[in-house]
């Protein structure tokens, strides 16, 4: 363990409500890319019932143990933490088991996040979807909190439950990370602006990531988009999140305005006021 | 986009999706937040113009009061216009009192009057108190 280990690591919960927008694939790309740059990081797969962080992750052959034989004390922390081969840096806990016959408590989610957290600069927590007893025992753990959500109606909506919630638990802060955008769409305004959705949700932006064909080929493979450095628009963005959350400055571009030159900037004041291309 | 969405943005006979999807989400949004069901919103816009009522004639056409939402802070907002006080002089009197009169003949003035409520449902306890 390094000497120099920092007195308070960063305890972020990863969350949406809504399923299916994002979380697991911000959290193993956050934590790979947190890994890269130095930081000691935990991730902790809190959606037991479901779970899927492994699978991302390309570690779903390697777990033997889980937070639970931790908690039962039939094994050490160190044998249920799975540590990634390519990015040492970076360990992943899974909560429990879909067999589990007894679900955690949020007093074993402290437990465990405290003990992890002694070994760690950086822990996040892949909350599951929805409001109730999995988000609430995900939640008691959680310094702060990453919002994710994706410019939809439902999405949005979902998110402003969780953000009611994480305000009346006092996690702080609460920061937004806006998820499959689409600049042509956003540019015709067929699809909710960056603007439109921060005004909603009245969050600080810490991130955006395009809808990017390579995330799907990254799931495939089990290899975080974050792992290769390569140069996709999702790789960057997710590898920018990671650089502001440390709190290095790095301008956030709204996509749908990026002005590239006047031939762009014509064919954007076209599509907005024709709604065409 | 098809061809005749094309043609209805054209001739402005229809927003874009995106501003519909904003103006139906703030609407949704500022009822999530406050808790209300649309039922007890109307019982509660009814009790208040039955106790403006009392004091000044409102138009009851024009009048509404409903939800708006801003930065996650959810206000009661009621817009009523008011054709003329009440004559009585023990209500202008009661009115007086507390700084409040109005002209007897005054012009019909919309008033609106922005209530606060609290931004989130109080669906946890308190933050301190494990569940």
């Amino acid at each position: 363990m390094d000497a120099v280990t920092s007195a308070s690591p960063r305890i972020i919960l990863i969350c949406s409500g809504k399923g299916g927008v994002g979380k697991t694939t911000l959290t193993a790309n956050l934590g790979i890319a947190l890994a890269r740059l130095g930081e000691r990081t935990v991730v902790l797969d809190a959606d037991f019932g479901l779970r899927n962080l492994d699978l991302l992750l390309g570690l779903e052959n390697r777990i033997v143990y889980t937070a639970q034989e931790v908690l039962a004390e039939t094994c050490r922390l160190e044998q249920a933490l799975v540590k990634h081969k390519q990015e040492p840096n970076l360990a992943l806990l899974p909560a429990g088991n879909p067999r589990m016959l007894e679900w955690l408590t949020p007093e074993d989610m402290q437990r465990i996040v405290a003990m992890v957290a002694e070994r760690a600069d950086y822990v996040l927590i892949d909350c599951p979807a929805g409001i109730e007893d999995g988000f609430k025992n995900a939640a008691a753990a959680a310094r702060e909190a990453i919002v994710i959500t994706t410019p939809e109606v439902s999405a949005v909506r979902d998110a402003d439950r969780v953000i009611g919630l994480l305000n009346t638990r006092g996690v702080a802060p609460v920061q937004l990370v806006l998820n499959r955008v689409r600049p042509k769409m956003m540019a015709s305004q067929e699809m909710l602006g960056v603007d439109d959705v921060t005004d909603i949700l009245a969050l600080p932006l810490v991130g955006l990531v395009v809808e990017d064909e390579q995330v799907i080929v990254s799931t495939n493979r089990g290899e975080p988009l974050t792992l290769n450095g390569n140069g996709s628009p999702a790789a960057k963005a997710y590898q920018n999140i990671a650089r502001r959350l440390r709190g290095e400055d790095v301008p956030l571009e709204d996509p749908s305005k990026a002005r590239r030159g006047l031939r762009a900037r014509l064919m954007n004041k076209i599509r907005k006021t024709t709604g065409l291309f | 986009m098809t061809l005749f969405d094309f043609l209805q943005r054209l001739l402005g006979r229809q927003k874009p999706s995106g501003t519909m999807a904003k103006e139906r989400l703030q609407l949704v949004l500022a009822h999530d937040r406050s808790d209300l069901n649309p039922e007890l919103l109307e019982q509660m816009r009814r009790e208040i113009l039955e106790v403006v009522q009392r004091y000044v004639e409102i138009d009851l056409e024009e009048g509404d009061v409903s939800l708006e939402t801003e930065d996650r802070v959810t206000a009661l907002v009621a817009n009523l216009p008011i054709k003329r006080a009440r004559p009585l002089p023990a209500l202008v009197a009661a009115a007086a009192a507390v700084g409040m009169a109005q002209a007897p003949d005054a012009e019909p003035a919309p008033q609106e009057l922005a209530v606060p409520l609290a931004s989130e449902p109080a669906e946890e306890p308190s933050p301190a108190d494990p569940d």
